[in-house]
C-alpha cells in the first residue's frame, strides 16, 4: 500500500525543549494506524505540527505527494486531512444539526454574494446539505437529537458528535486523539464497532488512544512515541513484545525484574 | 409558531410600520422614530460582528461616520489639495450616487480594518477599533479643507429619485424603514448561509472550525466588510435627512448606544438589535413625555439597561422565545 501520510525527520521545539525530535512515520492508504506512547510523549503535538496548529522547526509532512509545509490549517483541511480534538470540542451553542452542517463547510459551492443577493440555487443547496448532515448524524447514531443544543448532549454522544463533525468535511485521512478517553466499557466497544464502519468508507485513520485493548483491536499497525522518539512500528503483536515499548511504559526497573 | 404564521405576521408587522405617518401626526414622534431606524440599521450592522462573528467593534460608529461624510461630501462636491501641486476637484454628485460612494467608502474601510485588525482577535480588535474611531474623527476636526472641520458640512442636498424629493418626514420615514428592511433580510440570508454558519463557527469554537476547512480571515473580513457597509448606508441615510454633518457623528456615546441595542435585544438574533433599538431608542422621548425630572431620565434609562442585562443576560429575544423553539 503506498503511503498517504509520510512524516519526514519532524522536529518540533517549545522554546528551549524539543517536544518531538526527528520524527519519522508514515500512513499508509486504508490502514487503522495507531500512535501510542505514555503521556507527554508528544502525540498531540505531533498531531498539532501534522495539521498546521504548530510550526514544525525542521522536517517535512507529505500529504498525498503534498508538502504542508507553510500551509493554512483551513487548506489542509480541504486536501482531504481533517483531526480532531484530545479535550471535547463542539461548537456548543449550536444544535448538533448546526454542529454537522458546520462540518459541510467544503462540500458547500455558494459564494458569498450569490447569499447576500438570494440566487435560488443557495436554497437548494441549503436543502441538500441538510439532509447531508441528517445522514451523517444517522451513521454516527444521534439522529434523534439533532435538535439539541451540543453543549447539552451527555459526554459520549459529545465525542460521537465530534467525528461527525469530521465526518461532515470527508477526509482521506481522518487523525483522532484520543475518542474514547472518558468513555465507559461499553460506549468504547460501540465506537470500535463504527470505526470499522469508517474503515469501510475507505477513510484511512490515524488514532491516538490510550485505551490498550481498543488500539490493539482496531490497528493493523502501530507506532509508539517515547520522548519525542518513535520507538517502535509493527503489527500491535510486535508491539506488545516489544522490550522498547514495555520499558518505555512500566520503565527500566521493570524489564530488569522481567528479564 | 408555526411555519406558516410567520410570513403572515411579518407582513402585519410591515403594515403596521408602513401604516405609521399616516395617522400619527405629531412630526417630533415621526423625527424621532426615523433617527431610531437609522440607529437599528446601524446596530443590526454591528450585530453581525458582534452576535454572530462574536468580534466586539467599540469603533463600530467610525463607519456610520464615514458613510455620512463621503456620502455628503459626494453630493455637495469637493475640492482638495492633495499635494502642493495636485488639487482633486469633486463635482457635486446626485445623492443616490454620493449614497453608494458612502457604503462603498464605509466598505472599503471596513475591508482595511478587517485585514490589520483580525490578524489579532479579541481584546485587540477592540482597541483596534477604537483607536480606528479616534483617528477618523481627528482627522473630521482637523481636514478642514475636506470636512469643514468642526464648522460641519452644511446645505447637504436630500435624496432624489424617480423625480421625487425625500425632504419631508414621512418620505424619509419610508425611505429608512426600506433600507433597514432590506438590511434585515441581507442579514437573514447571510445568517442562514454556509457564511454565517462559518462566522458562528469562528465565534464559538475557532481551532475545531478551522479543522473542517473554514478560513478564518476570510470570514471576519466579510463580516466586517458586510457590517461597515451596512453602518455606512445608515450614515449616509443620517447625512441626507439631517442635512449637516460635523464631527461629532464620530463620538463614543453613539457606539455605546448601538452596543446597549444589541446587547439588550439578544446579540446573534436577528431580532435583536430590532427590539433594542425600538426600546432603548424610544425611551429617551417617552421619559420625557412621562414628564419625569431631565437629571432622573439617564438614571431611569441607566437602571433599566443594567436590570434588563442583569436579569435576561442573553437578551430579551431569547428570553422570550425560549421554551417556544
Amino acid at each position: 500500500m503506498s503511503p498517504i501520510l509520510r512524516v519526514e525527520n519532524l522536529l518540533v521545539r517549545f522554546g528551549g525543549l524539543a517536544a518531538i525530535t526527528d520524527m519519522s512515520m508514515e500512513v499508509r492508504e486504508g490502514e487503522v494506524l495507531s500512535l501510542i506512547g505514555p503521556n507527554g510523549a508528544g502525540k498531540t503535538t505531533a498531531f498539532n505540527a501534522i495539521t498546521g496548529y504548530l510550526a514544525a522547526a525542521k522536517g517535512d509532512v507529505i500529504f498525498l505527494g503534498k508538502n504542508l509545509g507553510g500551509i493554512k490549517t483551513s487548506e489542509i483541511a480541504a486536501l482531504g486531512l481533517v483531526r480532531t480534538f484530545q479535550k471535547t470540542s463542539v461548537f456548543g451553542g449550536r444544535s448538533a444539526l448546526d454542529n454537522v452542517l458546520i462540518g459541510l463547510h467544503l462540500r458547500a459551492r455558494q459564494t458569498p454574494l450569490a447569499i447576500l443577493l438570494g440566487f435560488p440555487y443557495v436554497a437548494r443547496e441549503e436543502k441538500h446539505l441538510e439532509s447531508e448532515a441528517e445522514q451523517v448524524l444517522r451513521f454516527v447514531g444521534l439522529e434523534r437529537r439533532k435538535d439539541e443544543l451540543a453543549s447539552a448532549l451527555p459526554y459520549g454522544d459529545q465525542r460521537l458528535l465530534e467525528v461527525a463533525i469530521a465526518l461532515a468535511a470527508k477526509p482521506k485521512l481522518l487523525m483522532l486523539d484520543e475518542p474514547v478517553s472518558g468513555m465507559n466499557p461499553s460506549e468504547t466497544a460501540s465506537f470500535m464497532a463504527k470505526l470499522a464502519e469508517i474503515r469501510a468508507l475507505g477513510i484511512t485513520v490515524l488514532l491516538v488512544e490510550h485505551d490498550m485493548k481498543m488500539v490493539m483491536g482496531v490497528s493493523d499497525r502501530v507506532v509508539c512515541l517515547s520522548q519525542g522518539r518513535i520507538i517502535a512500528d509493527g503489527t500491535p503483536a510486535q508491539i506488545q513484545r516489544d522490550p522498547e515499548v514495555i520499558k518505555a511504559y512500566l520503565g527500566e526497573r521493570y524489564r530488569r525484574a522481567v528479564g | 409558531m408555526s411555519e406558516r404564521a410567520k410570513p403572515i405576521l411579518a407582513a402585519t408587522w410591515v403594515g403596521f410600520l408602513l401604516s405609521i405617518p399616516f395617522w400619527l401626526d405629531n412630526p417630533y414622534l415621526l423625527h424621532v422614530l426615523i433617527v431610531t431606524g437609522i440607529f437599528i440599521i446601524a446596530a443590526m450592522s454591528l450585530n453581525l460582528l458582534l452576535g454572530y462573528a462574536g468580534q466586539l467593534s467599540l469603533g463600530h460608529v467610525a463607519f456610520f461616520g464615514i458613510g455620512a461624510y463621503a456620502s455628503a461630501l459626494v453630493s455637495l462636491g469637493f475640492k482638495v489639495t492633495l499635494f502642493p501641486d495636485w488639487v482633486l476637484v469633486v463635482e457635486a454628485k446626485p445623492v443616490w450616487l454620493a449614497m453608494l460612494a458612502g457604503m462603498l467608502a464605509a466598505g472599503a474601510s471596513g475591508w482595511f480594518i478587517g485585514r490589520i485588525a483580525f490578524k489579532v482577535r479579541g481584546a485587540y480588535f477592540v482597541i483596534v477599533s477604537i483607536s480606528f474611531v479616534e483617528v477618523v474623527r481627528l482627522v473630521a476636526v482637523n481636514w478642514v479643507e475636506l470636512t469643514q472641520g468642526p464648522m460641519a458640512l452644511n446645505n447637504i442636498p436630500p435624496l432624489e429619485a424617480w423625480g421625487f424629493t425625500f425632504l419631508r418626514k414621512p418620505a424619509n420615514y419610508w425611505l429608512v424603514l426600506g433600507v433597514a428592511i432590506a438590511s434585515y433580510v441581507l442579514i437573514r440570508r447571510l445568517v442562514y448561509s454556509r457564511a454565517g454558519r462559518a462566522m458562528v463557527a469562528l465565534a464559538e469554537n475557532e481551532p475545531l472550525a478551522t479543522s473542517v476547512g473554514i478560513d478564518v480571515t476570510r470570514y471576519l473580513v466579510l463580516a466586517a466588510v458586510v457590517s461597515a457597509t451596512m453602518a455606512g448606508a445608515a450614515g449616509a441615510l443620517y447625512a441626507h435627512y439631517v442635512r449637516i454633518v460635523d464631527p461629532d457623528v464620530f463620538l463614543f456615546i453613539y457606539t455605546v448606544t448601538m452596543v446597549i441595542m444589541v446587547i439588550t435585544g439578544g446579540k446573534g438574533t436577528l431580532a435583536g438589535p430590532v427590539v433594542g433599538g425600538l426600546i432603548f431608542g424610544l425611551l429617551p422621548e417617552g421619559l420625557r413625555a412621562a414628564a419625569i425630572a431631565p437629571e432622573a431620565q439617564w438614571i431611569v434609562y441607566g437602571v433599566l439597561m443594567v436590570l434588563v442585562v442583569y436579569f435576561l443576560p442573553q437578551g430579551i429575544v431569547p428570553a422570550l422565545t425560549k421554551g417556544r423553539g
